[in-house]
């Protein structure tokens, strides 16, 4: 991470107000949203939206070529442009034309992206935003934070001091008030202005309609006042059909601000009568930077379905810590951060790609279906095979993908922690852990991993066996998880088998943008399960579990290796994450979970590969509760706890705070215990309640049922 | 009526007011959205109702003004006895007469039950003058004219014939400033819709 950005970081989240309120509006979302989608079947639509832009992303050439056509037949002057350069000359050519002294905006990415206000005011020409938060910010001279509220990250205070100024007048903090003067000071505007300048939501190739929503209803005056209207629109706006907006006019406003419709839609299909009289003078500029490249890009093609809501930015538990000041350049949070490498260039996203912590909440809300956690690990995955930087990730990395080297250099420091061991917990840690335990204690590495205990195990001979998938916390920090997985698997009835040469899952280089060292690991794991002999393999992590499934047989396939691929494959069928499996057991009637009299109350956290990469949330919970166990939900449970595998280690201020957040949630519940079935998430919780003295039991939920088994042997 | 364009047929027998399903879903919606609604059995009580609005508001006294843009029902009645019901109300809407009026009385197309949105061919500079400019807006609708939703109702224009199609839902609002709900930030703070029922083979 660039020194610069990690500076940055800090400073966000140090500021007074600006996590706080984020939080707020980013909790106020969650619910929301969900109200504004009520009844309305989500996947349907964005299935219906995706389609139909993904269509278009295919096309663009010739959906821009017959806009063209539709809307100059219908007396607009388009024009197709591919620079910053080129679209700030023509609207200067034709602001020259008309002597304009005076130009109003309503919200548009597309000129933000060029600066467009800077080259009119140097050439003398007053400009206006009027959508209030991006008046906001252009009086504070900044770019707006978010993309749909631009002035987010300002208090009333703020807006009442850059308002003062402007109107030479004392104005109070009162809302109402500053908003009856942004009213008063833009009408005048609005009236005197020659030239209006908009965006376009969508742009309708087969009528050359433009569709441009707001909720102020200052577009409808800025297209409409001023005879002359220059529309800037990215040629990812482009739909096929008229009926096209049907869907996306029924999420956007949803996902954007939880609303079922904004209050001012806009159909504009050429020049309609000018307010003074005759027909305005309509230009629209279909500008292209970047697109194009986008459009032949098998995978960021997709991210030219997006359509702007800003709903990846309102989930993100990054962004609501820091802000888009920090994640993102023109356009912020997820979506900025995949658009920003694409337009500007990936060195550009530098930075911005690894504040990312892959938890994929955006991609379970994005309306375009846009899989934005894998489009920005492409981005650091480009980032990664471009820079100088991660030469020392690549190093560390070329030990773990290499099994023997790997597995020694844990057991080796196994023996070097001894003397800094304090209990469960490391007081002091080795090597490139040291900067991650500041609020929160990590644990000692075993000192005998799971592997070496393995043999030890008493276990039934049985006709039914399952291998076991370790993954390297549970194998060399909790091999207590792995024990308690086998002993409840044996009370089914199951023998459990652990293949020794089973390594990594390779998800931390996949995270880290290293698909090479991922196929390695993967490479090696499909060889250590290719015995037959069992009817699964069972993990107890499900970064694993999504690893083995869906990452694995990828990797091999993009490195050329089909053979292994497909038998990755194999192996991705027969691996299901411990919960999932242990339910299938009691569902068949295999086993039953004894209830002990009352156990205590437990809150359950999600892990976000559990969730919304397995959708298995279910399973864990429904064992607990027929377990006897009280479940308590806390709020916010599926949020990222901030571990994020090396997340934690590389930025570990962010993570800090979305664990302190993680940890106030769980103590909220007054639950007397945590369960989740992430190994990493115990990682970072246990440690955070350890480091707090937080009374709290935190244990994986093979843990928890195991304990029963105990009670009752 | 596809092909028709904007020329909407208004031939077409209207619902009852109280008992129409669709009437009251829009209602609903419309409210839910921040806009007042109130129904009028025949045009002449749709009159009465715009100028308890307009009274309310204070127009007519003190100079202050309205603009109702050309419309159909506004056609159903002499200019003489508009301006002796509706004092302060002015029928030539420029961009001077609107910006100085303190409510836009504009007449709607197309209303759509489920968000409770008004759908307007705003393609005479005037209806986008009256409906935006002002701070009250009174918006005209025929009871009858109410489709499922916004797609629905789109389906019953054409953008080729049509070149500036006016959705309006609800009264302007703005959220920028600490995500506090504002109403009337650069259009109407207030909306009242008037749904009223058209008398067939009457004055038209």
């Amino acid at each position: 991470m660039p020194s610069d950005l990690r500076e940055q970081v800090r400073r966000a989240l140090e500021h007074p107000h600006l996590s706080a309120a984020l939080t707020r509006f980013s909790e106020d979302y969650r619910t929301s949203r969900a109200r504004a989608y009520e009844g309305v079947d989500f996947e349907a639509l964005r299935e219906r939206i995706a389609a139909r832009k993904a269509d278009a992303a295919q096309r663009l050439d010739e959906l821009a070529a017959r806009f063209a056509a539709a809307a100059s037949a219908r007396g607009a002057q388009v024009t197709r442009l591919h620079t910053p350069a080129e679209v700030r000359d023509y609207i200067l050519g034709v602001a020259r034309r008309h002597g304009a002294r005076l130009v109003v905006k309503s919200k548009s990415m597309a000129t933000e992206e060029i600066h467009l206000n800077a080259t009119l005011e140097q050439a003398g020409i007053e400009v206006k935003e009027t959508d209030l938060g991006e008046w906001i910010v252009q009086l504070a001279r900044q770019r707006p934070s978010h993309m749909v509220l631009p002035a987010i990250h300002l208090t009333r205070d703020d807006v009442a001091e850059l308002f003062s100024r402007e109107v030479g007048e004392r104005l109070q903090a009162e809302i109402p008030r500053l908003v009856q003067v942004a009213r008063e000071q833009l009408r005048e505007k609005f009236l005197r202005a020659e030239i209006g300048i908009t965006g376009a939501n969508i742009a309708v190739a087969e009528t050359g309609s433009l569709v441009i929503c707001t909720n102020e209803g200052n577009a409808r005056l800025v297209a409409t006042l001023p005879p002359v209207h220059i529309a800037v629109v990215g040629v990812e706006k482009l739909v096929e059909r008229l009926e096209d907006i049907e869907p996306i006019l029924a999420a956007l406003p949803r996902s954007a601000t939880a609303q079922r419709i904004t209050s001012y839609v806009s159909i504009l299909t050429g020049p309609a009568e000018a307010a003074g009289g005759g027909a305005q003078e309509m230009h629209i500029i279909l500008y292209d930077r970047g697109r194009m490249e986008m459009a032949r890009d098998p995978l960021f093609r997709q991210a030219l379905q997006c359509i702007r809501c800003a709903s990846c930015l309102n989930v993100c538990p990054v962004y609501r810590l820091v802000g888009g000041h920090v994640f993102g350049k023109v356009y912020t949070g997820a979506i900025g951060t995949v658009l920003t490498a694409c337009i500007d260039g990936v060195a550009e996203a530098r930075g911005l790609e690894q504040l990312c912590i892959e938890c994929g909440a955006c991609r379970d809300v994005c309306p375009a279906k846009i899989d934005l956690p894998e489009l920005i690990l492409e981005v650091r995955r480009r980032a990664a095979g471009t820079a100088a930087r991660p030469l020392a990730a690549r190093a560390a990395f070329s030990i773990v993908s290499n099994r023997r080297a790997f597995h020694a250099l844990l057991r080796a420091a196994s023996l070097a922690q001894k003397p800094l061991a304090d209990g469960p917990f490391l007081r002091h840690l080795p090597m490139w852990l040291t900067e991650a335990g500041k609020n929160r204690r990590l644990p000692a590495l075993a000192s005998v991993p799971l592997r070496d205990r393995f043999p030890r195990l008493p276990q039934p001979r049985s006709e039914r066996r399952v291998a076991f998938f370790a993954g390297c916390l549970i194998d060399f920090v909790y091999p207590e998880i792995g024990e308690a997985v086998v002993r409840i698997l044996n009370r089914a009835g199951i023998e459990v088998v652990f293949a020794e040469k089973q390594t990594c899952c390779g998800a931390p280089a996949h995270f880290s943008g290293l698909p090479e060292a991922a196929a390695a690991n993967a490479r090696d794991n499909v060889e250590a399960f290719s015995g037959a002999g069992y009817e699964a393999v069972i993990s107890a992590c499900p970064t694993c579990t999504a690893a083995l499934c869906t990452d694995a047989p990828r990797a091999l396939r993009q490195q050329g290796e089909h053979d292994l691929a497909g038998r990755a494959e194999h192996l991705a069928a027969k691996t299901v994450d411990f919960s999932t499996f242990i339910r299938r057991l009691v569902e068949e009637g295999a086993m039953r979970m004894p209830a002990g009299a009352s156990q205590p109350p437990l809150t359950y956290h999600d892990s976000c590969h559990l969730k919304r990469t397995l959708h298995a949330e279910q399973p864990p919970r429904q064992l607990l509760r027929g377990a006897g166990y009280e479940l308590r939900e806390m709020q916010e449970s599926d949020v990222c706890c901030g571990m994020g595998g090396s997340y934690s280690l590389k930025i570990p201020e962010v993570s800090s705070a979305m664990l302190a957040r993680k940890l106030r949630m769980i103590a909220a519940t007054e639950a007397e215990g945590v369960a989740l079935d992430c190994p990493g998430c115990l990682m970072q919780i246990r440690g955070g309640c350890a480091a707090a003295d937080a009374p709290v039991r935190v244990h994986h939920t093979a843990e928890w049922l195991a304990s029963l088994l105990e009670a009752t042997d | 009526m596809p092909g028709s364009g904007c020329s909407l047929n208004y031939g077409v027998e209207s619902a009852t007011l109280v008992s129409d399903p669709m009437l009251e879903k829009f209602r609903q919606n419309a409210e839910a959205a921040g806009a007042e609604t109130v129904t009028a059995r025949s045009a002449d009580a749709a009159l009465a109702a715009i100028a308890r609005v307009l009274k309310q508001e204070g127009v007519g006294e003190g100079g202050r003004t309205a603009v109702w843009a050309d419309g159909p029902l506004r056609a159903t009645f002499h200019p003489e006895i508009l301006a002796q019901m509706l004092p302060g109300v002015l029928l030539d809407v420029t961009r001077e007469s609107a910006a100085a009026a303190h409510a836009g009385i504009t007449e709607f197309d197309w209303g759509a039950a489920a968000t409770g949105t008004l759908l307007q061919d705003a393609s005479a500079a005037a209806q986008r003058l009256a409906s935006a400019l002002p701070p009250v807006h009174v918006a005209l609708l025929r009871a009858d004219r109410i489709a499922e939703d916004i797609g629905a109702a789109l389906r019953r224009f054409e953008p080729a014939r049509a070149p500036f199609l006016a959705l309006v839902t609800g009264p302007s609002r703005t959220a920028d400033i600490e995500r506090v709900l504002t109403i009337g930030v650069h259009g109407p703070r207030r909306l009242v819709i008037v749904l009223y029922e058209p008398e067939t083979g009457h004055a038209l």
